[in-house]
């Protein structure tokens, strides 16, 4: 019989919240099903089985946190017999009794709001009293008597969640990282120029935009340069041998995504380019799967246009750098001592200065440059 | 195709990307991807999505053409004018 386990979902994970079971006791399943919705770090994520068989139990209630690894349901492989239900390992308490819930006010506030009914939420305050949140829990564990077809997350609890994983993570950076920054004037005509050539002939639904190119460029790029491909854990530096570049993708209605793009240097730009626009329209629609949240082991943000001149990023830990790419700027730029209008991108680097130092960095920054100039070997 | 239809398949393709947006709220005479806070890469589905409409494919060249509602409409009257439709 297989375990169907808390994934980790990148480095940093330690824990997860069962959101939504996908499944029932007695449903069969394949390999890459959706079995449950996990509410992590990086926001809400369909999780997906490796093992194919038949649900024979869910151990774990929605609305509860776990830690990565523990088992979450027990799968029965084909061919195996039944075993007896068990209860759950999880014990919710029940709701407090008496006529009137205790609740703390904002608790209070935030069911009615949410049409929760107070008595059926299980309180785990002090003296069983009702926190907002465990309203917040009991709404993303059971929302008011949707329509069939209305999501089972909540917009509101969806957005509470990633406020709450960018919080987490861009504060734990802030607080643990100690950053450099260093950043460089590209002049990025040439790819530009390449890339207009290449749309001409491409349909319209295979048209290029230039953030490929500069993820492949970091990506080339980095493979000289370990110390800002990896991760900072337990005090010591680990490179990563994969060049994974996670991908900051804004969400219209705010927050944002970062899904891991594989194996930049070795794809070609219109590979990039499709993979790109199946992790924008997953990551937009919300729907994210676990193994498209493998570890990024450097992450790429791009303000593309209308946006503005530069960005410095925060680091991602256990992350060791982001790069940062500007809006294209057309300026006066001297060329062979000629004063010439040309398109240019600031690139930044944020770094880990216990990781890597300026000296190197500057140095990557300008490898970056030299293979924007080449576009056409991109 | 009347200036009308042409409109209403502009905005249902922009729908396509920013399914909250309220056409009525949209002002025609001024930048749409500003007003709808759509990137390059959700203009260039747009695009994809008034390509299946229309069957007008657009090159990279006239982007800078699509900026408002109004100008949209503008080109591709002509453009389909061109086309003999």
């Amino acid at each position: 019989m297989g375990d169907f386990r808390m994934p980790s979902l990148g480095a940093d994970m330690e824990a997860g919240t069962l959101v939504e079971w996908k499944v029932k006791r007695g449903d069969g399943v394949k390999r890459g099903d959706i079995v449950a919705l996990v509410e992590t770090q990086k926001g809400i994520i369909e999780v997906e089985t490796f093992e194919a068989g038949t649900v024979e139990a869910l151990l774990v209630e929605p609305g509860t946190k776990v830690p990565v690894g523990t088992v979450l349901a027990h799968l029965r492989g084909e061919g195996e017999p039944a075993v007896p239900e068990k209860p759950p390992a999880v014990e919710v308490s029940p709701p407090v009794g008496g006529h009137r819930p205790r609740a703390s006010p904002a608790a209070r506030a935030a069911a009615a709001k949410l049409g929760l009914d107070l008595a059926a939420v299980a309180g785990t305050g002090p003296g069983g009293a009702i926190s907002l949140e465990d309203v917040e829990r009991a709404a993303r564990a059971a929302p008011a008597a949707p329509p069939a077809s209305a999501p089972a997350v909540s917009d509101e609890s969806r957005r509470l969640a990633m406020r709450r994983a960018i919080a987490a993570a861009m504060s734990r950076s802030k607080r643990e990282i100690p950053h450099y920054y260093l950043d460089t004037r590209v002049d990025v005509g040439r790819a530009l120029d390449w890339l207009r050539q290449e749309n001409e002939r491409l349909p319209l639904a295979e048209r290029m935009l230039p953030v490929v190119l500069y993820l492949k460029a970091v990506g080339l790029a980095v493979r000289q340069f370990p110390e800002l491909n990896g991760f900072w854990v337990d005090g010591a530096f680990r490179p990563s041998r994969a060049v994974h570049l996670g991908v900051v993708i804004s969400l219209r209605q705010g927050g944002v995504m970062v899904p891991a793009l594989h194996d930049v240097p070795d794809k070609p730009p219109g590979v990039l380019m499709r993979e790109l626009g199946e992790l924008i329209q997953r990551a937009r629609r919300g729907t994210l799967r676990s193994s498209e949240l493998a570890d990024s082991t450097l992450t790429v943000t791009s303000l593309g246009e209308p946006g503005a001149d530069r960005v410095f990023g925060v680091i991602f830990p256990p992350q060791v750098a982001i790069i940062g790419f500007g809006s294209a700027r057309e300026v006066p730029w001297v060329v062979e001592g000629r004063c010439v209008p040309r398109p240019l991108v600031s690139v930044s680097l944020s770094a880990d200065h216990r990781a890597s130092d300026g000296h190197r960095g500057a140095a990557f920054l300008a490898r970056v440059e030299r293979l924007l100039q080449e576009p056409e070997k991109l | 195709m009347n200036r009308d239809a042409l409109r209403q398949s502009v905005l249902e393709s922009l729908a396509t990307v920013a399914p909250e947006m309220e056409p009525s709220t949209l002002r025609p005479d001024e930048p749409l991807r500003e007003q709808l806070d759509i990137d390059s890469y959700d203009f260039l589905q747009s695009l994809i999505a008034l390509d299946k409409k229309l069957s007008v494919s657009i090159p990279e060249s006239d982007y800078g053409r699509l900026t408002t509602l109004d100008a949209c409409v503008d080109y591709l009257s002509r453009r389909l004018a061109e086309q003999g439709r």
